[in-house]
C-alpha cells in the first residue's frame, strides 16, 4: 500500500488507476441478522497489473468479485472503474459497464451448450449492438488469440475442458474490456490443463491486459504479480511477488 | 440487441428444442386453422348465396307472388297456421296482376311438386315437376340445348309436351335421343320437345332433376288443385322497376281480396332479399359461435405458451444470469423471451394458416360446402397468432428480465 496514493472521499483517481475501491462495504440482511461481507475495502489496481485475490471461504472475496464485476452494488463506500464512479449506477447502466469494461471467466465456463464456439464468443458483441459482419471479424480474432481458430464451429460438448475455458476467455476478451475478471478459472480443470490456462493468462498480461483473478489455490495465485489476501471482509495482506 | 438478432436467437432456440416448441404451438395452430376454415366456409356460402342461390332460386330484380313465403327461418306454429288459412293464388289473381302492372315486366306462372317420371320402363324418382308459362325459361335463365321451349299456344291449349332437365334426360334416355319420345307422369304421356342446359349443383342438390310442362297441361292437375298456381313470378329490368311493380301488385291483390287499410296482406311478395335475409340469420349464428370457438382455442394456446415459457425461464436461469453478466440489459432479456414466445406463436399460426387453407380447398373440392379462403382471415390469423404470443410471453419474459444476475449465475 506504500506506493499507492492516499484516497479521500471527494477525490478522483489518478488516470492510470483502473480499479479503485474506497471503504467499500457490502452488507446482507438475512432476516433479523445483518451479515457484513465487506467492511471497508481499500484497493487500487493499475492498468496492466496481474492481481490474484485470495482468502478463505467467508472472507468476502466472492462479494468483492461481484462488486468489481458490477454484478452487485455496494451498501457503502465508493467504487471507481476506469475513471468512472460506478458504485451508484442503475441496473441498465451497470449492464453497459459489464459489457464494455469487464470480461468474465467463470469456474464452470458457463457456455451455452447448444451454440457453437463462435456464437458463444459473439454474445457480448450482440449486446453491444454490433452488426453481424463486424461481430464475425472480432469473434474470429478473439478465438485466434486463445489458439482456437480451428474450433470455431464446434459446440462445447465437442471440446475438452481446457478448450472450453479458452472459449470462455475468448468471450471475455472479445469486447476488449479494461479488466479480465476470473473467478476460480482453474477450479474445474486438472493440473496440466490449469497450467495451460495460466499460460494463456500470462500471455494476455504480456500483451497489456489487466487481469484480476479470484482463487483459493496458492500455486495458481503464484502466477500473479500481486496477491491481495482478504480476511473477514478486510484486506489482510497485499504483496508483490516476482512472476 | 436488434430486432433481427432477437428473432434469430428465438429461431435458434426453437430449432434446438423442436419437440417442446412443437407442443407449445399446437394450441395456436388449432385456433388459427379453425379460424381460417370457419371463415372460408362462411365466406364461401356468402358468395354462393348472393351470386348463385338468390339468383338461381329467385332471380335478379324478380319477385314471387305467393300464398306464403318460401324461404322461412324460425317460423312459429301460430304464424304457420295463419299462413295455411290464407286463400291460394288463383289463375284469376295471376292474370289480373300480370296484366295490371304498368312498368315493363315479364311474368310467368309456376306450380311445382315432386314425383316419379317414367319412360320406356325406366323410372326416375323425386323429380321436380314444374307447370309454367312460356316466359318461365327467360325469367329463370334456363337455356334449352336441344329442341325448343313450348309456345304461348301450347300453354293456352294445355298441350301435353315437356322439357326435360339434364339429369332426367341422361337417366331416362341414356343412349338415345329423347326428342319426340314419350315420358309418363302420373300415368299420362307427355311428348319431349326439349332438353335443358346442365346447371350443376347447389349445396349438394342437383339443379337438373326437373321437368317443365305448360301451365294448363295435365301436369297442372297433378301439382295443384284446379285453378290455383303456387306463384306468379314477375321480373323487372331494374330494382326500381321491381319495387314499383311490387307495390302495384300489392295494390291489385289487396283490391281483389277486399282488404281494409288496417288489414295485413294475406299473400306474400317474396324477393331474393328474403332468401338473403334467411341466410343472414344463419350467418349471425356462425358469426357468434365461430369467434367464440377460435377464442377458446387461442386462450388455451396462449396459456400453453405461457407455461412453456415459464418453464424455459426456470430451466435457463443460469443462461439468463450469464447473458446479464455479459452485458444484457433488462430490455434485452425481455425482448429475447418475448421474441421467443411470439415466434413460437407465429410459427404455429403460419402452420395453422397453411393447414386451414389446404383444408378449405379440400372441403370445397370434396364436399357440398362451398369454402372460399378470405385474404383477410389469413392476415388476421397471423396477426392474432403473434398477438397471443406477445400476450402469453409478457409475464415469463418480465420474470426473466427481473432476475438477479448473481443469484441466477449461482443456480444449478
Amino acid at each position: 500500500m506504500s506506493e499507492a496514493q492516499q484516497f479521500r472521499t471527494g477525490d478522483t483517481p489518478l488516470p492510470d488507476v483502473l480499479i479503485l475501491t474506497h471503504k467499500l462495504a457490502r452488507e446482507y440482511n438475512m432476516g433479523s441478522e445483518t451479515v457484513r461481507a465487506l467492511r471497508g475495502v481499500n484497493l487500487q489496481i493499475r492498468s496492466n497489473e496481474y492481481v490474484a485475490v485470495m482468502g478463505p471461504s467467508g472472507s468476502g472475496k466472492s462479494t468483492l468479485m461481484n462488486l468489481i464485476g458490477c454484478l452487485d452494488t455496494p451498501t457503502g463506500g465508493e467504487y471507481w472503474l476506469n475513471g468512472q464512479k460506478v458504485s451508484d449506477l442503475s441496473d441498465d447502466a451497470l449492464a453497459r459497464i459489464r459489457n464494455k469494461e469487464i470480461g468474465f471467466v467463470f469456474q464452470t465456463f458457463n457456455l451455452l451448450p447448444r451454440a457453437t464456439a463462435l456464437h458463444n464468443v459473439e454474445l457480448p458483441l450482440i449486446y453491444a449492438g454490433l452488426a453481424a459482419r463486424a461481430r464475425r471479424a472480432q469473434t474470429a480474432h478473439a478465438l485466434t488469440r486463445v489458439g482456437l481458430a480451428d474450433r470455431m464451429h464446434h459446440k462445447p460438448n465437442e471440446l475438452s475442458g481446457g478448450q472450453r475455458q479458452r472459449v470462455a476467455i475468448a468471450r471475455a476478451l472479445v469486447n476488449e474490456p479494461s479488466i479480465l475478471l476470473a473467478d476460480e478459472p482453474t477450479g474445474n480443470l486438472d493440473s496440466a490443463t490449469s497450467a495451460e490456462i495460466m499460460q494463456v493468462f500470462a500471455g494476455l498480461h504480456d500483451q497489456g491486459q489487466t487481469v484480476v483473478m479470484v482463487t483459493h489455490e496458492a500455486d495458481i495465485a503464484a502466477h500473479a504479480a500481486r496477491v491481495v489476501t482478504l480476511r473477514d471482509g478486510l484486506v489482510a495482506a497485499d504483496q508483490r511477488q516476482a512472476a | 440487441m436488434s430486432f433481427f438478432d432477437s428473432v434469430r436467437l428465438a429461431l435458434l432456440q426453437i430449432r434446438a428444442q423442436k419437440l417442446k416448441s412443437g407442443f407449445s404451438l399446437i394450441g395456436v395452430f388449432i385456433g388459427v386453422t379453425f379460424l381460417i376454415i370457419a371463415w372460408s366456409i362462411v365466406n364461401g356460402i356468402n358468395v354462393y348465396m348472393t351470386d348463385k342461390f338468390a339468383g338461381t332460386l329467385v332471380g335478379v330484380n324478380t319477385f314471387h307472388l305467393r300464398r306464403r313465403p318460401n324461404f322461412t327461418p324460425n317460423i312459429s306454429d301460430s304464424t304457420w297456421r295463419a299462413w295455411a288459412r290464407r286463400p291460394r293464388i288463383t289463375f284469376g289473381d295471376a292474370e289480373a296482376v300480370a296484366g295490371g302492372i304498368n312498368v315493363p315486366v315479364i311474368t310467368a306462372w309456376e306450380s311445382t311438386d315432386r314425383s316419379i317420371v317414367e319412360a320406356h320402363g325406366k323410372k326416375m324418382l323425386d323429380v321436380e315437376l314444374i307447370a309454367a308459362t312460356e316466359r318461365y325459361f327467360d325469367i329463370k335463365n334456363l337455356r334449352i340445348t336441344e329442341g325448343r321451349a313450348f309456345t304461348t299456344q301450347e300453354v293456352r291449349s294445355g298441350s301435353p309436351v315437356i322439357i326435360l332437365g339434364y339429369d332426367v334426360a341422361q337417366k331416362l334416355f341414356a343412349d338415345r335421343d329423347p326428342m319426340d319420345q314419350r315420358v309418363h307422369i302420373g300415368g299420362l304421356p307427355y311428348r319431349v320437345i326439349g332438353v335443358l342446359e346442365r346447371q350443376g349443383k347447389l349445396l349438394g342438390f342437383s339443379l337438373d332433376r326437373l321437368v317443365v310442362a305448360p301451365a294448363l297441361s295435365p301436369l297442372q292437375d297433378l301439382v295443384n288443385p284446379p285453378g290455383v298456381v303456387d306463384a306468379l313470378i314477375v321480373k323487372a329490368n331494374t330494382i326500381d322497376d321491381m319495387r314499383e311493380a311490387m307495390s302495384e301488385a300489392e295494390g291489385i291483390m289487396r283490391g281483389r281480396r277486399h282488404l281494409r287499410p288496417r288489414q295485413d296482406d294475406n299473400f306474400a311478395l317474396e324477393t331474393s332479399e328474403g332468401v338473403l335475409h334467411f341466410w343472414a340469420g344463419i350467418q349471425k349464428i356462425l358469426v357468434v359461435i365461430g369467434p367464440g370457438l377460435v377464442g377458446v382455442a387461442l386462450v388455451v394456446g396462449g396459456i400453453v405458451i405461457m407455461n412453456i415459457m415459464l418453464m424455459a425461464v426456470a430451466e435457463r436461469t443460469r443462461e439468463i444470469g450469464l447473458r446479464k453478466s455479459l452485458g444484457a440489459r433488462r430490455q434485452d432479456i425481455l425482448r429475447q423471451f418475448l421474441a421467443e414466445a411470439t415466434t413460437i406463436a407465429t410459427v404455429g399460426a403460419a402452420f395453422g394458416v397453411a393447414f386451414g387453407v389446404g383444408l378449405s380447398v379440400l372441403v370445397n373440392a370434396a364436399t357440398a360446402l362451398p369454402a372460399r379462403v378470405s385474404p383477410a382471415s389469413v392476415l388476421l390469423g397471423v396477426v392474432i397468432g403473434a398477438g397471443v404470443g406477445i400476450i402469453a410471453g409478457v409475464y415469463p419474459a418480465s420474470r426473466a428480465a427481473r432476475l438477479d444476475p448473481i443469484a441466477a449465475l449461482r443456480q444449478e
